[in-house]
């Protein structure tokens, strides 16, 4: 055996949990495709962000909450392992509500998710968030646009630099004397006694287990080791705005300022993955709507706009799950790889040591999209 | 540093940097008129505060912004020198919407 566990994918998923199986004590390889990989670590918003999610599943609410509280941890161990700040920052968010109807519509879907059952577990911290009307919002945040409705606060959320982030786990795994592989695009695994191998062109190596973390690459990837991983096509673009002064401390839903001072602008959800350029259309209402909550940013010019394929199952959770037929293979998939990075490196990889995912995870499984059709 | 070609002789243009009076060629871009007068760090990083100047010349890298008329961020590279225009270095981010 090359390696104790191989994991598939070189994004934010794939270096989190390789980090936290190393600090396990696990001898761990990193198989990334080239840079024609369909990257979501290179387009992430970095938000850390747990308040609003989970309408509909209290175990992702919970889930994501634990990950936004051990962000303090994770943030300081990559610090005092590479010396790189992740420019964490947990001073609440707020989800700006441009109009009442929106703004109603987001109180609905806070008392709605707030009154579900299983919202609250031991050592998870509660929900909570306030809403604020128009004054409110103008007062707590000076420089919004006239026209804001209100919005819903959040102690709990906050932001991150993602791309210092990645840089931290990748610097952390080299000296760890992890093996990032580039190039090695996984064309096959196989099941042999006592583990597996994975091979692609030209090359093979074998590991006791494997972790799928691939993105969209795990669609393809999954079936081959009796895993299933459906995702629905999801395009996200983003502006960037050149560095200004400091003006907004808060991460808010879709806008929010970088440490280093550019603005993120991002809240597009086009169900597609056709292509990788910005859409004009697209830009225009990303735009518009920034100038509504921030009339500020009328003179600020922006120097790139991307697009990329987020990692959405049909439900939107994510998917954690360990093969039935073959024990030790794993596959994960979820969209907020920066939010979750915090469970990813501290939690996740004990359970993969351990050989077994936790039960509060098995609603995780992608059983629940197997259901028969009626008859 | 930077020597002027001797086979050009167009007109002066006269601007202000950071107050001081200084000559230019008709025609000149900022960028080009700031190098001349040897002005190679007309800006301080909004990240780490560190001296930069202008680099490619043709408006991609960002690297020689400027106030230029208080307006902030302009591309010093990409803006013709104009009579009187009034030219200061940039320390750190600009605030949008604010003239200074």
């Amino acid at each position: 055996m090359d390696y104790d566990v191989i994991v598939i994918g070189g994004g934010l998923v794939g270096v989190s949990i390789a980090w936290g199986l190393s600090r396990c004590g696990q001898r761990v390889a990193i198989l990334d495709e080239g840079d024609v990989a369909n990257r979501a670590a290179r387009a992430n918003f970095g938000l850390v962000w747990s308040s609003s999610k989970g309408l509909g599943n209290a175990a992702y609410s919970r889930w994501s909450r634990t990950s936004t509280a051990n962000w303090h941890r994770l943030a300081a161990e990559l610090k005092a392992e590479t010396g790189i700040d992740t420019g964490f920052v947990q001073s609440g968010g707020f989800s700006i509500r441009l109009t009442p109807t929106e703004l109603q519509r987001g109180i609905a879907s806070m008392a709605m998710l707030a009154g579900q059952a299983g919202m609250d577990a031991e050592g998870t911290p509660p929900l909570e968030y306030e809403i604020l009307d128009q004054a409110e919002t103008r007062r707590r945040l000076p420089l919004v646009g006239e026209t804001v409705a209100g919005a819903i606060f959040s102690p709990l959320d906050g932001h991150a630099n993602p791309l210092r982030l990645f840089a931290a786990f990748h610097k952390a795994l080299q000296q760890r004397g992890v093996h990032y592989l580039p190039h090695r695009k996984t064309t096959a695994i196989r099941h042999r006694a006592g583990g597996f191998e994975v091979a692609g062109e030209g090359w093979r190596l074998g590991a006791g287990k494997i972790v799928l973390a691939a993105g969209i690459g795990n669609t393809a990837l999954a079936p081959m080791v009796g895993l299933s991983v459906p995702l629905s096509p999801s395009r996200g673009q983003i502006i960037v705005t050149e560095r200004l002064k400091p003006f907004l401390s808060h991460a808010t839903g879709y806008l929010r300022q970088t440490d280093e001072g550019s603005v993120l602008i991002g809240e597009s959800k086009e169900a597609t993955i056709d292509h990788q350029r910005p859409r004009g259309p697209i830009t225009s209402v990303l735009a518009e709507r920034a100038l509504r909550t921030f009339p500020l940013l009328r003179d600020a010019k922006a120097v790139r706009i991307w697009t990329a394929f987020r990692v959405v199952t049909p439900d939107g959770y994510p998917i954690y799950e360990q093969s039935e037929r073959f024990p030790g293979a794993f596959a994960f998939a979820c969209h907020s790889g920066v939010t979750l990075a915090a469970n990813h490196a501290l939690v996740l990889p004990r359970q993969i040591s351990a050989g077994a995912l936790s039960e509060d995870l098995s609603v995780f499984h992608s059983r629940r999209f197997h259901v028969p059709a009626a008859v | 540093m930077f020597r002027r070609l001797s086979d050009r002789r167009e007109s002066s243009v006269s601007f202000t940097f950071n107050g001081v009076p200084t000559m230019a060629r008709h025609g000149d871009s900022v960028a080009a008129a700031l190098l001349a007068a040897g002005h190679c760090s007309t800006r301080r990083t909004p990240v780490s505060g560190a001296a930069r100047g202008p680099y490619c010349m043709m408006g991609v890298c960002f690297e020689c912004l400027v106030k230029i008329d208080g307006r902030p961020n302009r591309q010093a590279c990409l803006t013709t020198v104009v009579e009187g225009m009034r030219v200061e270095t940039q320390d750190g981010a600009a605030m949008p919407g604010r003239e200074e």
